[in-house]
């Protein structure tokens, strides 16, 4: 039994980190490009951009995924999604657009941080926009933010589990089925475990990222 | 022909007028010390000769070329931009330097990106500059392992990488403790024999009398006085002039 529960939750487990991999690998970037945009001095695109990251901070999640797996089948009379990956792509899209505004907002707040003079250095010295933001700007702006993404990274990992919701077979349900099929419980209990271990993991190699970049200040 | 031409420079922020007409010129190698009270316009000068602001009207001239006139100035392209700020340098008032970099890659960073030559004779130049700033020890530190006075130095070994026409200086130790501004001072000074030239705005009176070949005295967004030390210190002919130089004497 013990190694079928095993077998069983790894399988989820590894639904739950494609969820999470797959989240950063499309949020991390589309945040900033939010970021640049709720910071543009062009105000229509500024105020479009602060309200949707409103909207998408100011709803749960889990009515965020309801709406976009159900919604367009409601529009166009069929389900647009598809079936079994289908439920995948919608989850994603999903969670990207929800990571990536909070993202935005920690990016956001990290190049604020940073103070002017440090641009208007790299501009008297005649370096050009992007040379300032890429040799200047990041890296300091990655120091900062390491705190807050950290957090926000370690909550992504246990929201995964809200995938559940539209039946995307991850960590959760698969603890879970064993409670009809087998009518024991425990095996739910196990998932805590993986939870557990892999934000260990993730602490740890924030830690080290933290400690790589302390040389300045 | 001087180095640098000004002509009615004008700048409002909004409603305030900040900059009345400002016109002087400075011949190379000159030294020009620009002292006035707060408020009175000297950073925001130096910003538009720096293109950090833009002058709402007048021109600016370096060796008889005009690159700023505040007819045109809206259609300078970027690149443009960066082109003629090349011809200023400035050193701030709060340093600036680059965090995550040494000292020898924060005066490196800019040649290395404008492509100024192969890395060996960037890193050659850069570090003859080190030299020349008193801080060969400390060319593998970075900025937050130096004093305010050391990192002022290395600002201004940055700002000299790029062989500015023209260097400036805003408030150049009035970040730093009183036993540290001497050792940057001293560094402006050694500058003064190497023909380049420098405007240095200051509050630092001894520093004006001594070093500088001009004094220009700033108040309310004009020249009110312009001339050498002798004249301006021993002869001012203004009397906003005269009671500014009383009470920054008196201070002392
Ligand atoms: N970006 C700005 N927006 C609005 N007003 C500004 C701006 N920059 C400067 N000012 C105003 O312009 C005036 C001159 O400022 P400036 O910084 O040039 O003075 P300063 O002579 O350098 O003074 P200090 O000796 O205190 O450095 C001040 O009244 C200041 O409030
Ligand atoms: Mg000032």
């Amino acid at each position: 039994m013990v190694s079928v529960v095993f077998k069983a939750l790894c399988e989820g487990f590894i639904v739950t980190l494609q969820i999470f991999g797959l989240t950063l690998l499309g949020a991390l970037p589309l945040g900033l490009i939010i970021a640049f945009g709720s910071m543009s001095r062009f105000l229509p695109l500024k105020a479009l951009v602060k309200t949707i990251v409103w909207i998408i901070r100011g709803t749960p999640l889990m009515l965020q995924l309801i709406v976009i797996y159900y919604g367009p089948g409601l529009v166009f009379g069929n389900n647009v999604w598809g079936g079994g990956n289908g439920r995948m792509t919608a989850v994603l899209v999903a969670f990207i657009i929800n990571y990536s505004c909070y993202f935005s907002e920690i990016y956001r707040g990290g190049i604020e941080s940073i103070s002017k003079g440090q641009s208007e250095a790299g501009q008297v010295l005649g370096m050009t926009k992007s040379q300032i933001f890429f040799k200047i700007i990041l890296l300091q702006v990655v120091k900062r933010i390491i705190p807050p993404m950290s957090n926000e990274i370690i909550t992504l990992v246990k929201d995964t589990s809200l995938a559940r919701i539209i039946a995307v077979y991850e960590l959760i349900w698969a603890g879970q089925s064993f409670i009809k099929g087998a009518g024991i419980i425990w095996p739910l209990f196990c998932t805590a475990i993986f939870y557990l271990a892999f934000c260990g993991i993730l602490t740890i190699l924030f830690g080290f990222i933290e400690k790589k970049l302390n040389y300045f200040s | 022909m001087p180095v640098l031409e000004i002509d009615n420079i004008r700048k409002s922020f909004g409603k305030t007028e900040v900059l009345k007409g400002i016109s002087f010129s400075l011949n190379k190698g000159e030294v020009l010390s620009i002292i006035g009270s707060s408020g009175s316009g000297k950073t925001t000068l130096l910003r538009c000769l720096n293109f950090l602001e833009f002058a709402d009207s007048g021109t600016i001239s370096v060796n008889g070329e005009t690159i700023f006139d505040g007819e045109n100035a809206k259609k300078l392209t970027d690149s443009e931009i960066r082109q003629n700020r090349l011809h200023f340098g400035l050193v701030f008032q709060s340093f600036n330097l680059f965090p995550q970099y040494s000292v020898l890659k924060n005066v490196m960073l800019a040649p290395t990106l404008l492509k100024r030559g192969t890395a060996e004779e960037i890193e050659s130049k850069a570090r003859a500059l080190i030299d020349r700033v008193g801080l060969t020890e400390k060319s593998a530190n970075y900025p937050c392992q130096l004093s305010g006075g050391q990192q002022q130095r290395v600002a201004i070994a940055r700002a000299l990488a790029l062989e500015p026409d023209i260097l400036c200086f805003d408030e150049p130790t009035s970040a730093l403790d009183p036993e540290l501004t001497g050792e940057v001072l001293k560094v402006i000074k050694g500058l003064k024999n190497t023909d380049s030239t420098m405007i240095v705005v200051t509050h630092e009176m001894e520093f004006a009398k001594n070093v500088s070949d001009k004094v220009l005295f700033m108040a309310d967004g004009v020249v009110e006085e312009y001339g050498t030390p002798e004249e301006v210190f021993g002869n001012p002919k203004s009397e906003k002039t005269k009671s500014f130089l009383n009470k920054s004497l008196e201070a002392f």
